[in-house]
């Protein structure tokens, strides 16, 4: 008996995996259809992050040489924008559930790269972005109520989610002296 | 001065085996509980980057799994050492992609049908290039819910 069951627990070691996949979620944009008008309604200067990694590996935010290790720290104050500057983004009052009338900001963070990039600075890159808004949300879900973001239920979730929304979005890519 | 002095006869008794089979069997349900079947042999070198955002892929089988990277050394006769695309069990084209996820989608209920995950498992030195060129691929076949395989660690030492 004993046997019979080495040889399956033998068999099973050797043909399955245990590793569990981890990875950064993004949501791809649909392909703009060609037949209906595009959406005119730029997003006003002000509320952009502009992000740029280079074929070196170099990173540009808002046109300016960064460091790697400041990047999440931009990004936290650009999205939360504590003294109200005009030239960091607005905050529009919108109702959402739990929270009430609430000054939400309009942030959004683009994120560019060149043909030339190294995939895994561009994701380290995406990930310190990730993490700056994640961990605004935490904040405010603690504050708001009393517990870590990830333990909250789907509905408050969404609701703190609606609170920051900041997209992170991958510009259409461009090809530049191919 | 202390002395052992053997009092009696003992013998050793052997160790009973009868629950050995028992304790096999655990072990082995317990594998086959917490271990999936692996599905694709990897044909390319994957060193997917660190982050410490990522989040635990939960289900598995709405998950299509896209390899990018150097060829193993093994294929580099063959297949060169530029980085090539790995759909299932072989290496394929940019155009095959399209085919690829409409297959895979095909194989879902309808109901996960637009749950469908496809998972990027890509070289940290890949260039952007090839990636960009795959995202659009998923974006022409909407494709759209994409994870970015990565290891989780607690903190990005060096991204250079």
């Amino acid at each position: 008996m004993a046997d019979i069951a080495f040889l399956l627990l033998i068999f099973f070691l050797a043909a399955t995996t245990m590793d569990s996949d981890t990875g950064l979620m993004r949501q791809l944009p649909a392909i703009p259809d060609p037949n209906v008008p595009q959406d005119v309604n730029k997003i006003n200067d002000r509320n952009i992050l502009e992000v740029k990694v280079n074929k070196d590996n170099l990173l540009l935010v808002e046109g300016q040489l960064t460091q790697f290790n400041q990047l999440r720290e931009i990004a936290h104050n650009f999205i939360l924008n504590p003294n109200d500057e005009p030239s960091m983004p607005e905050k529009e009052v919108v109702n959402i559930p739990y929270f009430g009338n609430v000054a939400v900001t309009k942030a959004v963070i683009s994120l560019q790269n060149d043909i030339g990039t190294k995939y895994g600075v561009y994701i380290a890159v995406q990930n310190e972005l990730i993490a700056a808004r994640a961990k605004l949300r935490d904040d405010v879900a603690r504050q708001e109520f009393g517990i870590a973001y990830e333990k909250l239920d789907e509905d408050r979730k969404a609701a703190v989610d609606d609170y920051y929304k900041v997209p992170i979005s991958e510009a259409e890519p461009k090809r530049i002296g191919e | 001065m202390a002395r052992f002095v053997k009092t009696g006869t003992k013998t050793v008794k052997a160790i009973s085996t009868s629950s050995l089979p028992d304790i096999v069997f655990m072990i082995l349900f317990f594998f086959m509980a917490v271990t999936t079947m692996r599905e694709t042999d990897v044909m390319v070198t994957v060193r997917i980057p660190d982050a410490t955002e990522g989040k635990v892929l939960e289900k598995k089988s709405l998950a299509s799994f896209i390899y990018i990277g150097e060829p193993l050394e093994a294929f580099q006769a063959l297949y060169g050492n530029e980085p090539k695309i790995q759909l299932n069990d072989s290496f394929k084209e940019l155009a095959d992609i399209q085919d690829f996820i409409a297959q895979e989608r095909e194989q879902l209920n309808e109901a996960d049908k637009t749950k469908m995950l496809v998972v990027l498992k890509i070289d940290r030195d890949t260039r952007m290039g090839v990636v960009t060129d795959v995202k659009q691929a998923l974006r022409r076949a909407s494709a759209l819910k994409i994870m970015y395989a990565n290891t989780n660690v607690d903190k990005i030492t060096s991204v250079y």
